[in-house]
């Protein structure tokens, strides 16, 4: 890889300046109270010192796309007969994501497995994908809500990135993590930086230790799946919640979608939407039937799937980035670590009570 | 005794004739309590009360029908209980209320303005005029009037207006009357600014509709208008025009029934202030019709009754 390069903090305005002349660079910006990533605007401020309420996800997985046009063209010969003519839409854009946080990155690796896999390839995921570049901020100091180092992951990690920056006292160590990311790196505006390199990595190192022990959220897989038929745990567990899609709007690792058909008379648009597990329309059948009705099997759904059916089809890797999103956004604080560390001590009734 | 000790001994002996209490126990960390369902007397041990216990339990309470449902209540929370009294949504007989006299509670909206980052807040003391945090390894004082939710401000009911039992003295009135000056101070803006301003706001919106979960007195719930997949009224789209018009039914279908709890604002993750919209028709309601919504559970919300003629619209004059 290349050298490692250092941003003078005086000059990072000017070096977006000059990369969202050539792309699409998506920054986090505050908006009313929330920090939300947008399309940077030379000369705007990017809130840089504090992780986005809203995850980089829409970048690459907008939160409705539109899969395809259509018109139907009635047959003037024959008014009874409709065809209908079809135009796909897949119009990515070259875009940089600017200043997410390493989880925030990272998310999309738990994206790839399932659209970029060896039996599907999603083509409007993977020519976004390709047209996205990451260049991400480490983090130094860590929220109470965050638990990356729990899930494989460290606030210095790069993984899924292209660039990692590390905030120093004066600019930004800049180091290119891909070929992608070293692309980026021709700008006069950044200075040499091998030492500030070295400097960052012990930081890195530092905000890992600030972080504890990690939890061992492995044993998860089995004893989730054990527990798929104790609707009492899940109804406990579940009591609180509001059934609302906070947590997994929110979340950079959350992929289901829902697929409609937007008309307006003679023409429409075939729509690709973030769906979410958990709204009662989730898994909402044609006949009214409903296999996940309440609250609890949804919850259910959706900690099972990120610590257990998704690590189950994918060596052991945990669906989740441990950002902390669906924690400290929910507005009634569940916490996924603390239902995951609930099943994983959870006894089952002794083998003697459970036969009767 | 503190209200506290008070309220743990009357819900231990309630417990056993309940199913469930709800109230509130500390939550993943210092800065965030979180709903409790006491269930055991064990339970009950970890109820707090107090400036952090900001959730209206009464949320809850269309969700748990069949139960018999034990409710810890601030005085907007009893609010909730009342109206949802007043539609016939709750069997009063099924709940029993345990109230006590609420001195406000924060908005961490506005701690986040006082102190910045609050993800890293380690500790909290909190006294009934200020709150002692620990961020980053030192001290912040914060004076509570600072971080107060602006409903508790302009609070004319801090004890539950309904209760079957009461811990402590009731306490006096926030304010005396709401005379909605923030309405009007935004009314008094020209409509392009407005609209702009309601644009701007909800290009950030997530279409999650925590607001409308939140919300005690939303009750269609899995039926809403806003999901129905047939017939499909909203589209799935990620637009401005999407959202805005949920955000319009959420408050039409509240006016009159929104008993400002601020809990649709509170839940919503990237901070819209959508509790702007509710109170504009509570004042609409209350000039044309002089109602309160979750005041007296005899009255009937106006604009689920009808009079042939009303008595502040002049129907027959025109
Ligand atoms: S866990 Fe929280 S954010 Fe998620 S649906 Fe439940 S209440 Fe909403
Ligand atoms: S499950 Fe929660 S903590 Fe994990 S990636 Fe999603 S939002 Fe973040
Ligand atoms: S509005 Fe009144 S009752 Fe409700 S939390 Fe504020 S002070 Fe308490
Ligand atoms: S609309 Fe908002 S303020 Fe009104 S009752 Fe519902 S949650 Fe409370
Ligand atoms: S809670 Fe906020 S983001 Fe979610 S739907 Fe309501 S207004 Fe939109």
């Amino acid at each position: 890889m290349a050298e490692a390069k250092f941003i003078a903090n005086d000059k990072l305005t000017a070096w977006l300046d000059e990369l969202s002349a050539t792309m699409r660079v998506l920054a986090p910006a505050r908006q009313g109270d929330a920090v939300v990533f947008a399309p940077y605007v030379a000369g705007q401020n990017v809130e840089l010192g504090q992780e986005a309420t809203a995850p980089p996800k829409s970048a690459v997985f907008p939160a409705s796309e539109d899969l395809l046009r259509y018109d139907y063209r009635k047959n003037p010969e024959d008014l009874g007969q409709v065809d209908v003519e079809l135009f796909p839409t897949i119009t990515p854009e070259p875009t940089l994501v600017f200043g997410s946080r390493p989880c925030g990155a990272r998310g999309f690796l738990i994206f790839d497995r399932v659209y970029d896999g060896a039996k599907y390839k999603d083509p409007y995921y993977l020519a976004r994908r390709e047209a996205t570049v990451f260049a991400t901020i480490a983090c130094l100091q860590t929220e109470n809500a965050c638990f990356c180092h729990s899930v494989g992951s460290a606030p210095g990690d790069a993984t899924g990135s292209d660039l990692l920056l590390t905030p120093l006292d004066d600019g930004y160590a800049v180091e290119a993590v891909s070929k992608k990311g070293e692309a980026l790196l021709g700008s006069s505006l950044l200075a040499a930086g091998k030492k500030k390199a070295a400097q960052a990595k012990k930081l890195r190192e530092q905000a890992l230790k600030d972080m504890g022990e990690p939890q061992d959220f492995g044993p998860a897989k089995d004893k989730l799946l054990a527990l798929f038929d104790d609707m009492g745990f899940w109804e406990d567990v579940s009591a609180k919640c509001i059934s609302c899609g906070a947590c997994t709007y929110l979340c950079p690792t959350c992929y289901c979608f829902n697929i409609t058909d937007e008309n307006a008379g003679l023409t429409g648009r075939r729509v690709r939407s973030w769906d979410n597990c958990m709204s009662f329309q989730f898994t909402l059948e044609a006949s009214g039937h409903n296999p996940r009705p309440t609250k609890a099997h949804r919850l259910k759904n959706r900690v099972g799937h990120k610590f257990s059916y998704y690590p189950a089809l994918h060596e052991g890797i945990i669906a989740c980035c441990g950002c902390g999103r669906c924690i400290k956004s929910c507005p009634v604080s569940v916490d996924i670590r603390e239902i995951v560390t609930k099943a994983m001590a959870h006894e089952p009734p002794a083998v003697e009570e459970a036969a009767k | 005794m503190t209200i506290l000790t008070q309220l743990k001994e009357q819900i231990t002996a309630q417990l056993p004739k309940l199913d469930m209490v709800i109230g509130w126990e500390r939550g993943y960390d210092a800065l965030h309590a979180t709903p409790l369902f006491m269930r055991s007397v064990e339970d009950v041990e970890r109820l707090q009360i107090g400036p952090l216990a900001v959730h209206n339990t009464a949320t809850y309470l269309t969700g748990l029908k069949n139960k018999k449902v034990g409710l810890v209540v601030k005085g907007c929370d009893s609010r909730a209980v009342i109206q949802l009294q007043q539609e016939g949504l709750i069997n009063r007989e099924n709940v029993v209320v345990f109230g006590f006299p609420c001195d406000g509670v924060v908005d961490l909206t506005k701690l986040r303005h006082h102190i910045g980052d609050i993800g890293r807040v380690k500790e909290v003391k909190a006294s009934s005029s200020e709150l002692q945090l620990t961020l980053d390894g030192q001290e912040q004082q914060v004076t509570l009037a600072d971080v107060l939710a602006d409903k508790c401000t302009r609070c004319r009911f801090p004890n539950a207006l309904v209760h079957d039992h009461f811990a402590g003295a009731p306490r006096e009135a926030h304010a005396a009357s709401d005379d909605y000056a923030d309405v009007q101070a935004f009314e008094s803006q020209p409509l392009e600014a407005r609209f702009e301003h309601w644009k701007q706001e909800m290009s950030r919106c997530i279409r999650c509709y925590a607001c409308r979960n939140a919300c005690p007195m939303c009750v269609c719930r899995d039926h809403c208008v806003a999901q129905s997949r047939d017939p499909h009224w909203v589209t799935q789209e990620d637009a401005v025009r999407e959202k805005w018009l949920f955000q319009v039914i959420h408050a039409m279908h509240l006016a009159g029934r929104c008993v400002e709890c601020g809990e649709c604002q509170r839940a919503c993750p990237v901070d819209i202030p959508i509790l702007a919209l509710k109170r504009k028709l509570n004042k609409e309601i209350k000039e044309v019709f002089n109602h309160d919504a979750g005041v007296d559970p005899n009255a009937i919300p106006p604009l689920l009754s009808f009079q042939v003629e009303e008595e502040n619209i002049n129907e027959r004059g025109w």
